[in-house]
């Protein structure tokens, strides 16, 4: 359960973020780390791929395809991964680019679905890159902050799902 | 001088037609992008806390630019990574074939980059025997219909859906018929994907590097900036050396501002922070096989080609601040009807294109759009680093005055008492002294009426100066304000004391609002005498005739100064003049000087709204009571946020009060008098008579501030407008 709060100027930093990942049109759950795997389940558009996400506790379920090749990628209609951040001003997700294959898995597939411990959503973007900064600097660390599905306007209209995913979906896992 | 008419034709006719077939598409994309950063922009909490810090970081930046590139070379090459620094775009582009070739790449694909395109690297590329693919949906288009660029964040804005579906019709002659945007769009990224996991190379711009990390910021929405990194195991990314900045923290102000600044939306669906080359494993799809992310290698090319000297001009250096949001051009009334192809140079378009195409291509390419830009300043608070881009453009328009070989000139140097070189274009000298002719023109009234608009007469300064015979010229008042006065008894024990800045205009032309303003400030216990000065230097400057307008700008200090230093404050009734004191006079005036005259002038309805705040009595006004008033204010007025105070009196004195929003009149002082800009000012005006002609606004009694914008309404509506401060001398002797 989120925590209550009366106004919206009172909302909870995990309220502000799940408002705003509705507002870019993302979907949400919140789970405990015990029933993510079902959460992810029920989620999942199969054929899946995934990289198992480093939350304590929390694995992907077997529907989820965890040896990633190139026709995987190709075939898949999901993509799991984790998220190292949520960044509750903008409902933004920070995907890190690892060698595991975070970046390829979260951009390939129609349907992305993020998972984030409740406790790594920061209120401001400036918070965000404070909490990155050593490890661009130290750790040549990369990642994307994706907010909503991909989309164009060149096409004459705004389309959700251009080269990346047309959904994205965020699994909050409280501690 | 044939040559120049030859070139004026020809310049006419191809804004007509880019009007007639982009205008629509384009209109309705930019004014859609520009309402878009209103909307996200008011949600910030702190919009301009954050537009100081992004400009003072671009500023530290700049300043420290040769060693912050130094960190960054470091930084890059501790990553595994390569930095070279080209000196133009034959370098780059042999530099960047070099690495293709030494991959033995066979494909290039590329995401948006608009330093590419002034490099012309896909045409290096293809000359170097290899396939390069656009994957931003935008530029794929073009690439496919071999068109330019019409925009600088959304390339393509100057094509229809129903125009793309045509080009790929014909160009791909699919299974099943495409109609709708995601038709296109889902047989777009079908196309490109094939194209992109094939690829050898990846080539990406970069809106910002950060020195301290090597680490590089791509603000895209597709996914295509992302795919094209993460499938190919070379990736060159391309950018200009203005873009580094010191710390991967100093990219917060940036990624809040840019989306909002640009195409209105809070943030783009991406913004890859990448540290290349990066840790993805790399994916062959020929062979489905993940290799190591030790296969990867990168290269950063950052480019000069004319950015370190602009770093040394003075008054170009601050173009190198620009993050390319296209703030500029989507809130710049003339680039909502022409779009880039107009109102663009050799790869950048807007206003803050002048300083870019001056700094890179040279005068001759800003001197082909630079025109465009009326000086209207609503670029100027919409620019998420503070940059004055209407000031680059008078600095350029000077510089191709100067540039300009000597002509003939015979003709109008009796008339043009000015410092500017022998060869300045024939209207523009015309424009620029328009002080000397509305003191002959009132001289000889109506005679010089009568001659200006005979026919005879229009056709040859049609043909000479440029004047289209299709507008109304002024008419000059027998009588000038100056005249009016010299009789008019003064105020006994007044409450204050003002000098009236009285331009050119309000003395020969549009008397009728100077005598309200004086009627009004005498009916509110105001001692009103004029300034003895009457040009303010706008004429000459929005000619960019810079030392001109100085001159002026002198004269106007020199005179108001002692009326100040005795207590008297300065009221102005033209905004644009009000506007030039408040603004572009601390470019053409010692610090000291432009402080003191900016704190003690005001807009005649600033000047009102205060008088009544502090006791005036209200009932020696006209009333309303309820009269419906259709407001258009001015832009410059705008910009400086005084247009409030009009809106305020009317409405406190009883005036029901509607205002337009359109962001310019497109009159623009002498733009619309133009034969090569008509059209374009008529388009820009025709925005504004259809917010005035709508039922709720059709039988308002039209008001508005500004002289210019005064003649754009007279031309557009049956109803003929005044200064609002004719209202309120309506009852007053």
């Amino acid at each position: 359960m989120l925590t209550q709060m009366t106004t919206a100027s009172m909302k909870s930093t995990t309220e502000q973020f799940v408002d705003r990942l509705e507002e870019f049109g993302v979907s949400w759950t919140t789970t405990r780390p015990d029933e993510a795997e079902t959460a992810i389940t029920s989620a999942v558009t199969t054929p899946a791929v995934g990289v198992s996400p480093a939350i304590d506790g929390v694995s992907l379920p077997p529907t989820v395809e965890q040896a990633l090749s190139p026709s995987t990628l190709d075939a898949a209609a999901t993509g799991v991964t984790e998220a190292t951040l949520g960044v509750a001003d903008y409902g933004s997700l920070v995907i890190p680019t690892t060698q595991a294959g975070i970046e390829p898995v979260s951009l390939f597939a129609d349907q992305h679905i993020a998972v984030l411990r409740e406790r790594d959503i920061v209120p401001g973007m400036d918070d965000a890159l404070a909490e990155r900064g050593d490890a661009f600097r130290t750790d040549d660390w990369s990642g994307i902050i994706a907010t909503g599905p991909s989309a164009t306007a060149d096409m004459g209209a705004l389309v959700t799902g251009a080269h990346g995913p047309k959904t994205v979906h965020a699994i909050i896992v409280q501690s | 001088m044939s040559s120049n008419n030859a070139s004026n034709t020809t310049k006419a006719a191809r804004i007509n037609h880019i009007l007639e077939t982009e205008g629509d598409a384009v209109a309705d994309n930019t004014q859609g992008f520009n309402q878009g950063r209103y909307d996200s922009v008011a949600k910030l909490d702190d919009y301009e806390g954050l537009k100081t810090e992004a400009r003072a970081i671009k500023e530290d930046a700049i300043e420290r630019l040769p060693e912050l590139i130094d960190d960054l070379r470091n930084a890059i090459e501790a990553n595994g990574g390569t930095l070279y620094l080209a000196d133009d775009a034959a370098d780059a582009n042999a530099y960047i074939s070099d690495v293709v070739d030494d991959v033995g790449g066979e494909r290039v694909v590329k995401s948006k980059s608009m330093t590419s395109e002034e490099i012309e690297l896909n045409e290096a590329l293809a000359d170097n025997g290899t396939d390069v693919v656009e994957t931003d949906l935008g530029e794929w288009v073009l690439q496919v219909a071999d068109e330019a660029p019409s925009h600088i964040v959304a390339p393509a804005i100057h094509k229809s859906r129903e125009g793309i579906a045509d080009l790929f019709t014909e160009q791909f002659d699919p299974d099943e018929s495409l109609e709708t945007a995601e038709d296109l769009t889902m047989f777009a990224r079908e196309k490109l994907a094939e194209k992109i996991t094939t690829a050898d190379v990846g080539v990406t711009g970069a809106n910002f590097v950060t020195a301290d990390s090597g680490t590089m910021a791509l603000v895209t929405s597709e996914g295509n900036a992302r795919k094209t990194v993460t499938a190919t195991d070379t990736h060159i990314a391309v950018a200009g050396v203005e873009k580094v900045i010191p710390t991967v923290e100093d990219l917060h102000p940036f990624i809040e501002l840019i989306g909002r600044s640009g195409t209105g939306q809070d943030i783009t669906s991406y913004i890859s922070l990448l540290t290349p080359p990066v840790d993805s494993p790399t994916l062959d799809f020929d062979t489905d096989t993940l290799g190591s992310a030790d296969d990867r290698s990168f290269h950063l090319v950052l480019i000069d080609n004319g950015r370190m000297a602009m770093r040394d001009d003075d008054e170009l250096r601050e173009t190198l601040y620009c993050i390319r949001c296209s703030a500029c051009s989507n809130s710049c009334a003339n680039f909502q009807q022409v779009g880039g192809h107009a109102f663009g140079g050799e790869t950048y378009s807007g206003g803050i294109a002048t300083g870019w195409e001056a700094g890179v291509e040279g005068l001759d390419t800003a001197g082909e759009f630079n025109d465009l830009c009326t000086g209207c300043s609503r670029c100027v608070n919409a620019c998420p680093v503070g940059i004055d881009i209407p000031w680059i453009n008078t600095v350029v328009r000077d510089r191709i005055n100067r540039g300009t070989d000597a002509e003939l000139d015979w003709l109008v140097d009796g008339l043009t008492p000015d410092s500017e070189p022998a060869g300045l274009d024939l209207g523009k000298r015309l424009f620029g002294n328009f002080s000397t002719l509305a003191w002959l023109g009132s001289a000889t009234a109506p005679i010089s009426n009568w001659l200006a608009n005979n026919r005879l007469s229009r056709q040859v300064m049609e043909r000479v100066a440029g004047i289209d015979q299709r507008r109304e010229l002024p008419s000059f008042q027998r009588e000038t304000l100056r005249d009016w006065m010299a009789d008019r008894p003064s105020v006994s024990d007044p409450d204050r004391e003002v000098v009236l800045f009285a331009d050119v205009y309000t003395n020969h032309v549009q008397v009728d609002r100077g005598k309200a303003a004086v009627r009004v400030l005498e009916a509110l216990d105001v001692a009103v005498r004029l300034a003895d000065v009457r040009a303010s230097g706008r004429a000459p400057l929005s000619q960019g005739m810079i030392s001109t307008a100085q001159t002026h700008a002198e004269a106007v200090a020199a005179d108001l100064t002692p009326h100040i230093s005795a207590g008297c404050d300065v009221v102005v009734i033209e905004p644009s003049d009000h506007a030039l004191f408040q603004r572009e006079y601390e470019n053409l005036l010692d610090a000291e000087s432009h402080t003191q005259l900016a704190d003690n002038s005001y807009e005649i309805f600033e000047y009102l709204y205060g008088l009544l705040a502090n006791g005036a009595d209200e009932t020696a006004l006209s009333a309303g009571d309820g009269e419906e008033i259709a407001y258009h204010s001015h832009c410059q007025q705008r910009t400086l946020g005084v247009d409030r105070y009009t809106e305020t009196v009317l409405e406190d004195l009883g005036y029901d009060v509607v205002t337009s929003d359109v962001e310019c009149c497109g009159m623009a002082g002498s733009f619309g008098y133009k034969k090569d800009y008509y059209d374009v000012s008529m388009a820009v005006g025709e925005e504004l008579k259809s917010q005035f002609t709508t039922p709720e606004t059709d039988d308002r009694t039209v008001v508005a501030s500004g002289t210019s914008c005064l003649d754009q309404l007279d031309d557009l509506l049956q109803r003929p407008p005044k200064h609002p401060v004719e209202l309120l001398a309506a009852d007053i002797d």
